[in-house]
């Protein structure tokens, strides 16, 4: 169970650009909760994966992970329970290493700064049976370095990196929004796969309103640093297109018709 | 004569070699610019030269040289990482202060090692107790080939662990390590502990082998160490981590022979010999793009002849 207690994240302060980002939010996540969050540019959805994964220090407020304050933990000691995969393609994985050797340190979370040997005969066997399941033709391109990978390729990469050892939480911020229509859906569909196959706990950001219908069993709408809608059951798997677009019409006025834009 | 030039630029490209690796580790694995190079590669040799002079082991003396190399890096690693000091500034800084320690070491610029036991009179005398034959005058080529080969192996077989991973993730997609756990700082550190061992490793190995230690030594290391790892880069590419190792050792070899022949030639004083480096390293350095540029105009012409 994740839980965030009256988060309060200012960017610039003191200065004219001061940017209250996050305000006062609280969220609890269940246990194999799977959550699509949508929300306009600057509502603070990737601030809000930021301040989970420890990449910002909050101002107030405190993060709980199974009970356990992690609020003052730094980045790299969150990745032993947080996966994550990023919105670019790039970020995720180490470009000029191999297929392998990007698995491998993935594999060997949270020891992997140790003397032993990245890579043995029963590991490249685990990883290629593993790339066997995902259809994607890596298994048999394991000594490939990942550079030469296409960004779905890579994208399906960083998803198993971020889950190979099961994460408490696994953070998804809009990672197929860099990728082509058809390319974003098979991320998306081996995304629900691998979540539900092993019941990880999901926080998805993403712009696409009919993913975040379809996928998770909850929907939360975030506006002006706080979360204004939070839906699940019934009331998410009931809720369409044209109403989404509604409430976000009611919390925007007049500003909404820019918006339009970013969320056809 | 020319095989003289061979077997001498060998010797040197094998000991300077070990120094270049270290410079392989923090600039093509880490991506870190380090210049503290040009301060523990003279900290190596002063350390060796003053605890030689001293009286004591050459080996140990040599391992002091080594640790001493280490302690250096670190130094650079936590003004980098800790004190938030650029890679370039962090390691003038300490490059800069290391110059006043290796004065102190010593206690004067330069400390002269002739009539002294060095390591390799040490192993002349252990070789000759066993083969009495053995050719005492390539005993540094000798022990140089096997030493520096030993070290890229232990280069390689460190790369490939699940640290060697880190280090190099770390130098590849900071971001995407962290996200896996790993401290980057921590990770930059060792590599820079590792690296300046190496280069202090070899000042020390230099210094016994030049039969001196001088405070001014260290002036062009890191412009040295820069080139052979770029030859060996250019001319060997860097597919796995064992032929880049590879290349780093041949480009030092290359490098030292280029000087030899520069100067054997009398195409230069030795005064020279720092301009002449720079140039090579830029010839080096632009090398990939002059190719890249002749590629293209090649390319150019075939869709304009095709179309």
């Amino acid at each position: 169970m994740v839980i965030l207690d009256h988060i309060q994240k200012i960017f610039y302060r003191n200065t004219p650009n001061e940017n209250q980002v996050l305000n006062n939010l609280s969220l609890k996540v269940e246990d194999g909760d799977f959550i699509t969050v949508i929300g306009s540019n600057g509502a603070g959805k990737s601030t809000m994966l930021n301040v989970v994964a420890g990449v910002h220090p909050v101002d107030s407020g405190r993060i709980l992970l199974d009970g356990i304050d992690i609020t003052h933990l730094p980045e790299f000691k969150r990745a032993a329970f947080i996966g994550r995969v990023f919105q670019d393609p790039m970020l995720g994985t180490s470009p000029s290493m191999t297929i392998e050797e990007n698995l491998s340190m993935a594999y060997a979370r949270p020891n992997n700064m140790t003397l032993c040997w990245g890579l043995d005969f029963q590991r490249r066997k685990i990883f290629k049976d593993y790339l066997k399941n995902i259809p994607l033709g890596l298994e048999n391109r394991l000594s490939t370095k990942v550079k030469l990978l296409s960004g779905g390729q890579r994208q399906a990469l960083t998803l198993i990196m971020a889950t190979m050892k099961k994460p408490k939480l696994l953070l998804l911020d809009e990672h197929t929004a860099a990728l082509d229509p058809k390319t974003a859906q098979m991320v998306n569909s081996l995304t629900e796969e691998i979540v539900q196959k092993n019941n990880i706990t999901t926080i998805m950001v993403t712009h696409n309103l009919e993913h975040a219908i379809k996928m998770g069993n909850r929907l939360i709408m975030m506006h002006k640093g706080q979360i204004v809608m939070d839906l699940s059951g019934e009331e998410k798997s009931t809720m369409t297109i044209p109403r989404l677009l509604n409430k976000f019409e009611q919390l925007q006025g007049e500003k909404f018709a820019e918006d339009r834009v970013m969320l056809a | 004569m020319l095989q003289n030039l061979l077997l001498n630029s060998l010797e040197q490209g094998m000991v300077y070699g070990i120094m270049a690796l270290g410079v392989y580790i923090t600039f093509k694995i880490l991506k870190f610019s380090d210049l503290t190079v040009d301060g523990s590669f003279p900290l190596g040799a002063a350390i060796a030269a003053a605890l030689i002079v001293g009286g004591y082991h050459p080996f140990f003396a040599t391992l002091a040289a080594l640790l001493a190399g280490a302690l250096a890096g670190c130094i650079t690693g936590i003004l980098n990482t800790k004190a938030g000091i650029s890679d370039l500034l962090s390691g003038i800084l300490t490059m800069t202060s290391l110059y006043s320690i290796n004065l102190r070491i010593m206690g004067r610029p330069n400390t002269p090692l002739l009539n002294q036991p060095t390591i390799y009179s040490v192993i002349d005398t252990f070789v000759k107790g066993i083969w009495p034959a053995f050719p005492s005058k390539h005993v540094y080529l000798i022990f140089f080939i096997i030493f520096a080969l030993l070290i890229k192996f232990i280069v390689d077989a460190f790369l490939k662990t699940q640290m060697g991973f880190a280090l190099r993730a770390t130098g590849d997609n900071p971001q995407m390590i962290r996200s896996q756990g790993v401290n980057t700082d921590l990770a930059k550190i060792i590599g820079l502990v590792i690296s300046n061992s190496l280069v202090a490793l070899s000042g020390a190995l230099v210094a016994q082998y030049l039969g001196f230690a001088d405070a001014g030594m260290g002036v062009g290391t890191i412009v040295a160490g820069l080139a052979s790892v770029i030859i060996g880069d250019t001319l060997l590419g860097g597919r796995t981590v064992f032929i880049s190792t590879l290349g780093v050792l041949f480009g030092s070899f290359l490098y030292r022979f280029s000087i030899s022949l520069v100067l054997s030639f009398r195409l230069a004083q030795a005064s020279d010999l720092k301009l002449f480096t720079a140039i090579v390293v830029v010839i080096a350095l632009t090398a990939p793009q002059i190719k890249q540029a002749l590629k293209l105009r090649i390319k150019g012409c075939d869709s304009y002849g095709n179309s």
